[in-house]
């Protein structure tokens, strides 16, 4: 019961959407796919992200109690949350509470989590270089592909580029050649990627529906 | 200036600053900073999940549209709160498998169409035709030989040698052409969101602080 229930949801849940795709009926296209698809799903994934919350503030508390190594953080992170949950949702809108432009939800959203955010981001800066340059060490061809392709490409973007087509009068076109490595040998690796994505993905869920792959209902009874 | 405004100004600095001091090495300065951010994130998260989510798809349809039909999807959802006893925490199975299934069953039929056709059908392009320049007519067979050859890399059923090792070599040297782009472009988003700091902490900041 505990294992066959779910599996036979999703045997069944499978098989309905998959031949529902096929049949353009009232039922298919109102009732599974807009109804069901569109409104439910999203619905039943909303609990899903209050245990996700539920477990990210658990383990904060816990460390804190359990007084773990560096506790003193997990303040914050739960004081974060703490004062984005009052001033979003429990503050009312007449005390500039609420989500929407202007409220104190939005102040601190633009100036604490954007810029931290985004300096976070920035810092990777320093750490790409510096993988840039061991990755890029032209030791064998499929090095000096890569290496080539991505100096292209960052030519390409800035205006050091124009620069210097602008100086060899057309000779060293690095916005041109951009264009190209992007159109067409990174347009093939994506797509052939993306082929074998896909593949991988249609044998994943018909291994789902059959109940071959059954990973994901847990290792306990 | 408003009072919030330079405040603000000043708490994005001092956040800015702080985040940059992980580049002379791990401190308590950037570990705050740090936890801060997670904590804002999830909690913006949090005020996005109530009003875009519960309010806009449950609670307004349900008690003001009066669609009690969404009190199905309701309970199924509630079934996830099982996991907190031993005993129920089977139940969380349900929705697990409801999402499941039907994300299966629509990825094989749409995900097939989307992923597959519109892949293959972006490849079937015309190699020779009047109107085509030697250079188009170039890029549309290099074009088909990456999709191709990057394929034939990926496939291990057959050893990689011979013909098939000739071509998943090929597709080696494509694959290592469209990574570096990407890391070219990955470089450049990065290096653009530096800049924007820099000039964040030498430009606005003193204007806003000194006016000018």
């Amino acid at each position: 019961m505990k294992r066959s229930l779910p599996l036979a949801i999703v045997f069944i849940g499978g098989v309905v959407f998959f031949i529902s795709y096929f049949v353009p009926h009232y039922i298919s296209e109102e009732i599974l796919q807009r109804q069901i698809m569109v409104e439910w799903i999203k619905v039943i994934s909303l609990f899903a992200f209050v245990i996700g919350l539920y477990s990210l503030i658990h383990l904060h508390v816990n460390k804190i109690k359990r007084k773990v190594d560096n506790w003193q953080y997990s303040i914050l992170t739960l004081s974060g949350i703490g004062v984005m949950f009052i001033v979003g949702i429990l503050l009312p809108e007449k005390f500039n509470g609420g989500i929407q432009q202007g409220s104190i939800y939005d102040w601190i959203f633009m100036n604490l989590q954007v810029p931290l955010q985004a300096t976070m981001f920035s810092l990777l800066a320093f750490y790409i270089t510096s993988a840039a340059f061991r990755a890029f060490k032209a030791r064998s061809v499929e090095a000096t592909c890569l290496l080539l392709a991505a100096v292209v490409v960052m030519l390409g973007r800035v205006p050091l580029g124009e620069t210097i087509r602008s100086i060899t009068q057309g000779f060293l076109d690095f916005p041109k050649w951009t264009q190209w490595i992007l159109d067409v040998p990174n347009t093939a690796t994506k797509r052939a990627i993306m082929l074998g994505v896909a593949l991988g993905m249609m044998a994943t869920s018909l291994k789902i529906i059959l109940g071959i792959e059954r990973s994901w209902l847990g290792g306990s009874e | 200036m408003a009072f919030w405004s330079v405040f603000g100004t000043i708490l994005a600095a001092l956040a800015t600053l702080a985040i940059f001091s992980f580049l002379y090495k791990d401190n308590p300065f950037y570990r705050s900073a740090e936890h801060i951010m997670i904590g804002l994130s999830v909690g913006y998260g949090l005020g996005q999940l109530w009003h875009l989510g519960f309010k806009q798809f449950l609670f307004d349809p349900l008690f003001k549209e009066a669609r009690y039909e969404l009190l199905i999807p309701t309970a199924i959802g509630m079934l996830y709160f099982g996991f907190v006893h031993p005993k129920t925490r089977w139940l969380i199975r349900i929705p697990i498998a409801i999402l499941m299934g039907i994300m299966a069953g629509f990825g094989l039929g749409p995900g097939m169409q989307a992923s597959i056709f519109k892949q293959v059908q972006g490849t079937i392009i015309p190699l020779f035709r009047y109107g085509l320049t030697v250079g188009e007519t170039f890029s549309n067979i290099l074009l088909i030989v990456g999709v191709f050859s990057a394929i034939v890399y990926f496939f291990f059923s057959w050893k990689h040698k011979g013909v098939v090792g000739g071509v998943a070599k090929v597709g080696i040297y494509f694959l290592m052409i469209g990574f570096g782009a990407s890391f070219g472009l990955t470089v450049m988003g990065r290096i653009s969101l530096l800049i924007g700091r820099i000039v964040f902490l030498f430009q606005d900041l003193p204007k806003v602080l000194f006016g000018g």
